[in-house]
């Protein structure tokens, strides 16, 4: 079943009187259960793609199909709830609520989506334990390493038990031994059957997906097949 | 609705927390408001004491009277100068009236002359000493602190008796003991027989009973001053306030035979009513509320000010933690909501805080000024301080509410 279905979406952007063409002409689909990456340099789109694909952003034009619904014309709120509901992101510094401790960070989500107090506790500590974190809970972003943050985010995108994971850059402010927990982490999820769609620049990095999309001055360069698709081990000093 | 209760708790919330975070800034923002709540609520309850002192002024000199005199108190119509040519009324003209009255409830001779009053070696100066008979305690409200009104005996026959108002008797006699005593005016002797109750009416300035005393009329033509000197003034009390204009008319009518009028020619007295002496209560009481007001109300508005410029800057700041709440499914309304709330929870605490301030110098000012706290006063602060967020907090959270979740999260 395809997730996510883009037809030949293009987004330019006004910047004074000049047009940047950040999308030229993408189409691509995403099934449920693939471990995608979107690789590309610096200028490639890949950011632009990254915020339509996280309804974020609407494409200037093309169709734009999310679990069958087309949502390239949704209103912002229409799109806030689709963000809420079926994306969750973990982003490359990490975006927590600074002065708010793990568990709140994590049950923001589902404060949005109108979960009752008692219910979204037990769903956000059970998020926490899920990536390693429970004896964290009550600590906030600044008392927690690199790694362990990366993880409450973690958490707060699987809280709600979305359609697809949106993962832009997820190692870039770790360093590698960390970086690698975070990735067998996020093998584990696409492993019960999740769907994750890593962005980054690094080759090694989108080694451990299943497929990779090539993109270059807004368009799509090479999909293709991982071969020999990087397993990562799980690291003995990480709680997993 | 329960969705809305759901999202009233959690944005209470999470603007507690938001205002938590930022102690020291919450603080100052809240000074604005308390000083400007402060300042609204003490001149309200500064405006309400003066009313009521009015009021009760007004009150004490009884409600439903009219005062029969050769000068118009309050309607400025008819030139002064036609006022001091009509002729004084006189005692005689008051026992005609009387005579022919059917209607009020009671009517009383007065005149008043200046004089100094003396105890032993207490003296007060220049006070109203104000000449009429045993009557007239039916035309007030006055009640007694100790003693007792003259009667009908003492007035008829002009004894040297005096009734003291509660300021006087303070006065000259500050470690009580009054009735009984003589106390001395243009050196007779007068005995006291009553001491009023404190009226509270300082605002009546000449009017007010505490400062004055009372004795039988014709002791003032016998000491003080000749009949001719001046008008006297007769105090008529209808029977309940319906009966004001019966009795009006009835006076005039009254009146004009006493005084011998033909039918051309106009009134030569006046009848003058508490309603006139009401609206310029009024009138005055309108003027200090609105200036009061509108001076209080700008302190206020400095501190709405200050509240929209600090969630200006707070939005600014949390550019990014706007944008990571709206990534993960913060709803436009969500946000705008948030931050109103948040000006809203600031103003409200900076309001009860400066409603406690205010009633507490109220108490103090109250030692110089009347002043009183009413119910509807404390409910107007908190209202106007929660609606004072809300409106200067809409402004700053529909900025954060509109926010490009995209720019907002590249935002450092």
């Amino acid at each position: 079943m395809n997730i996510i279905n883009i037809e030949h979406i293009a987004k330019i952007y006004q910047v004074g009187s000049e047009e940047v063409h950040a999308l030229r002409d993408v189409s691509l689909r995403i099934e449920k259960g693939e471990y995608v990456a979107i690789m590309g340099p610096s200028g490639s789109g890949k950011s632009t793609l990254m915020n339509i694909l996280g309804c974020l952003d609407t494409p200037t034009r093309g169709l734009y199909e999310f679990k069958g619904v087309n949502v390239s014309e949704m209103s912002d709120n229409e799109l806030a709830a689709i963000r809420n509901r079926e994306i969750g992101f973990v982003f490359q510094t990490f975006n927590l609520l600074p002065r708010s401790d793990a568990l709140h960070n994590v049950e923001l989500p589902l404060i949005y989506a109108g979960v009752p107090a008692h219910e979204r506790k037990e769903k956000a500590r059970m998020a926490l334990e899920h990536v390693g974190l429970a004896d964290r809970i009550h600590h906030k972003p600044n008392e927690l390493s690199g790694g362990q943050r990366q993880r409450v985010a973690i958490a707060r995108a699987l809280v709600t038990e979305p359609a697809i994971i949106l993962a832009d850059e997820p190692t870039g402010n770790l360093d590698t031994k960390t970086g690698e927990d975070i990735m067998a982490l996020f093998n584990e999820i696409y492993e019960q059957g999740n769907t994750i769609i890593l962005v980054t620049h690094e080759e090694y990095i989108a080694e451990h997906a299943e497929r990779i999309i090539r993109i270059r001055d807004g368009l799509i360069e090479r999909d293709e097949k991982v071969v020999n698709r990087y397993i990562p081990q799980k690291n003995g000093a990480s709680k997993l | 609705m329960k969705e809305f209760l759901y999202e009233l708790k959690e944005g209470l919330l999470i603007s507690l927390r938001a205002i938590g975070a930022n102690k020291a800034r919450s603080v100052l923002t809240t000074l604005g408001i308390i000083i400007g709540v402060t300042s609204v609520v003490l001149m309200s309850t500064a405006i309400n004491g003066i009313d009521n002192a009015f009021q009760n002024g007004v009150a004490s000199l009884g409600s439903d009277n009219l005062y029969i005199d050769k000068w118009e108190w309050f309607n400025n119509d008819t030139p002064w100068w036609e006022l001091r040519n009509r002729r004084n009324l006189t005692v005689e003209d008051y026992e005609r009236y009387k005579e022919l009255a059917k209607i009020p409830l009671a009517v009383a001779p007065t005149i008043w002359s200046f004089q100094n009053i003396r105890y032993k070696n207490r003296i007060v100066e220049s006070i109203i000493i104000q000449g009429t008979n045993h009557e007239y305690i039916k035309t007030t409200n006055l009640t007694f602190k100790e003693g007792r009104f003259f009667n009908e005996l003492e007035s008829n026959s002009g004894r040297n008796v005096v009734v003291l108002g509660s300021e006087i008797a303070k006065n000259l006699f500050p470690n009580g003991y009054a009735v009984g005593e003589y106390v001395r005016i243009k050196g007779h002797k007068f005995k006291v027989v009553g001491i009023l109750d404190e009226q509270g009416s300082w605002v009546m300035g000449n009017f007010n009973p505490d400062k004055q005393v009372f004795l039988p009329l014709q002791n003032i033509y016998k000491y003080f001053q000749s009949a001719d000197f001046r008008s006297i003034t007769i105090n008529v009390r209808a029977k309940n306030s319906l009966m004001v204009e019966a009795t009006k008319e009835e006076a005039i009518g009254i009146m004009r035979r006493v005084r011998g009028l033909k039918y051309n020619e106009p009134d030569d007295f006046s009848i003058n009513q508490q309603e006139g002496l009401l609206n310029t209560i009024n009138q005055t009481v309108g003027v200090i509320q609105i200036a009061g007001l509108f001076i209080t109300g700008l302190a206020l508005f400095v501190g709405a000010i200050g509240i929209m410029n600090i969630m200006f800057v707070s939005v600014k700041e949390r550019t990014k933690e706007i944008g990571i709440r709206k990534a993960i499914g913060a709803k436009r309304r969500t946000i705008l909501s948030q931050f109103i709330t948040e000006a809203a929870i600031i103003c409200m605490i900076g309001g009860t805080i400066g409603l406690i301030i205010a009633l507490i110098l109220s108490l103090v000012v109250n030692q110089f000024l009347p002043t009183s706290v009413q119910i509807d006063t404390i409910i107007l602060a908190i209202v106007i301080s929660i609606a004072t967020g809300v409106v200067s907090g809409f402004a700053p959270a529909y900025t954060a509410a509109k926010l490009d979740p995209v720019e907002a999260l590249r935002y450092e």
